[in-house]
């Protein structure tokens, strides 16, 4: 584990404020977004970010809390997790 | 972006939908130095030794979970085989060492610990009988352990002797365990040529010619599997094999990495990948759906055979690519009470064991949690554990048998273990004697296969 960059996805449905209020945490916690997509799986609205972490005094655990219980009260589905977790899957 | 948004959906759909996960990782532990010839101290030197090796094993495992997302399910110890370490041990049984096991388990908050264990391939020592005959007790009277005997290799033929030993020691540690359906018969496999880096219990045991300590992963993955045959139109038989080759690199990159971290962070060897679909009784992580959506109307029709050759062999083509490191079991895992599917088909009456057993000629281990009526002779498990050691040793690989004749039940009616091990239909065994057979003793030479030097 090299960087400490973390691939975000939010799965859901669509309605106003979802960025708004996910990037508000992830500026809480000082992650920077490197880059952000977004598609319809299955018929599902799904955001993807990849996002830079500091490289200290960076609580995984909390943020990842705090970014769940946000997309709980969004109504939607919030993940963070290393990029390597991606990245060593597809790619050899 | 530099990774690809299908990928990142393709794998998250893997673990949302399609149950995939790291089954277990599994930390082998050397039990070689704790040798004593009082068992209590024995037993000290173990509990300390294994607590210590384990302390951060569960936590730094919870940490990488969350790190990446995937879940992983168990978290287990294996260790020497008890017969091995405790053979100095001047005590007429090993129960104790068994309790030991277990408390040292759950003071590292492991799901299991494996090598209550014996190998005895060729012929038992004084240490090695007093191991098995210490089996039934040692179950009953313990949740986490996990016991193994090794009866058979392809370099020296079948321990008969032991075989037959085996066949009652099955009933007995039934019989003890009456109360919960002889539960302790699922924590009991009885190996031929068993690798000695197996994360996957009950078989897991931490071999000799292994290092100090060293981490083995286990992944799974069925129902990844079969979204990948489903998702193919009308497919031949290659296509499928190509699905099953590429889905098995992808959940094995997954476990490598895994794997490495846990070892990176613990400072311990990292062992070996073992890509095993180990089905569990969710629906949609089975192993027989897996063959049934390759066209078969039910698991054990004819042709069930040939299609899970070919399941066996895509999964590890495609783990081998992946990983430098796969060892362990690697194939697929048909045990019966695991498998909603297999269930299915039991009760359906497309699945015997007689079909089961051939099947396991070609997966990855043998007869795994079946249930067989409590009223089967000693001598009739005996002969199963036979024939199946047969298979393993003329075709040089593993062969293994973890069966339970549920007491007080007979065909028709079905045991419930619960969690991992799942419910059972109690199967049907030959009413026709193998006891004089059984009897006989001695060892069935090894084969012409194993004169390869």
């Amino acid at each position: 584990m090299a960087s400490s960059r973390f691939i975000i996805t939010v799965i859901g449905s669509d309605r106003v404020g979802i960025v708004a209020r996910i990037t508000t945490v992830m500026a809480n916690f000082n992650v920077n977004i490197v880059d952000i997509t977004q598609t319809i799986m299955q018929g599902i609205f799904t955001m993807i970010m990849l996002a830079e972490a500091p490289l200290e005094n960076f609580d995984l655990a909390a943020f990842q809390e705090a970014m769940s219980a946000e997309g709980k009260s969004l109504g939607v589905e919030v993940k963070v997790q290393h990029e390597d977790a991606f990245r060593f899957m597809h790619r050899i | 972006m530099h990774i690809n948004p299908n990928e990142i959906l393709e794998t998250i759909q893997m673990v949302r939908m399609e149950h995939l996960d790291i089954r277990t990782v599994t930390m082998g532990i050397s039990l070689r130095d704790c040798s004593h010839p009082d068992i209590e101290v024995f037993n000290e030197n173990i509990y300390e030794k294994i607590t210590t090796r384990a302390k951060e094993l569960v936590r730094t495992t919870n940490d990488i979970q969350n790190l990446y997302g995937i879940p992983i399910i168990n978290k287990r110890i294996s260790v020497t085989p008890i017969a091995v370490a405790a053979e100095s041990c001047r005590s007429p049984d090993f129960v104790s060492v068994a309790k030991t096991m277990d408390e040292a388990a759950k003071d590292a908050q492991v799901d299991f610990i494996g090598g209550f264990s014996a190998l005895v391939h060729k012929g038992a020592t004084v240490g090695d009988l007093k191991l098995i005959n210490s089996i039934p007790e040692a179950l009953k009277s313990t949740e986490k352990v996990c016991s193994s005997v090794n009866v058979a290799t392809t370099k020296t033929g079948i321990n008969m002797d032991a075989v037959g030993l085996m066949g009652g020691i099955i009933k007995k540690t039934a019989n003890l365990t009456a109360d919960r359906d002889g539960i302790g018969c699922a924590k009991l496999v009885i190996f031929a040529n068993a690798p000695e880096d197996n994360p996957f219990m009950a078989g897991a045991f931490h071999g000799i010619g292994e290092p100090e300590c060293v981490i083995n992963v286990g992944v799974s993955g069925p129902g990844v599997v079969n979204a990948a045959i489903c998702e193919l139109e009308n497919p031949s038989l290659t296509e499928i094999s190509e699905a099953i080759k590429k889905t098995a690199f992808k959940i094995t990159r997954m476990g490598e990495m895994v794997g490495r971290e846990v070892s990176r962070r613990l400072g311990v060897e990292f062992g070996i990948l073992d890509l095993s679909l180990a089905p569990t009784p969710e629906i949609g992580d089975s192993v027989a759906a897996i063959l049934e959506a390759m066209g078969l109307e039910r698991c054990g029709a004819h042709g069930t055979t040939a299609a899970l050759a070919l399941l066996n062999d895509a999964v590890k083509k495609g783990g081998a690519m992946a990983s430098s490191s796969v060892g362990g079991l690697s194939g697929a895992f048909i045990p019966v009470s695991e498998d909603a599917g297999m269930i299915e088909a039991v009760r359906a009456g497309a699945l015997s064991l007689e079909k089961l057993e051939a099947m396991t000629s070609v997966c990855s281990v043998g007869l795994d949690m079946i249930a067989v009526p409590g009223d089967t002779p000693a001598s009739t498990l005996s002969a199963i554990i036979a024939d199946e050691m047969a298979i393993g040793v003329i075709n040089r690989k593993t062969t293994a048998v973890r069966i339970i004749p549920a007491p007080g039940k007979a065909v028709g009616d079905s045991v419930e273990f619960g969690g991992l091990l799942g419910n059972a239909p109690i199967m049907p065994v030959s009413n026709f004697s193998s006891e004089a057979f059984v009897k006989r003793g001695g060892r069935i030479p090894a084969p012409i296969q194993s004169l390869t030097n």
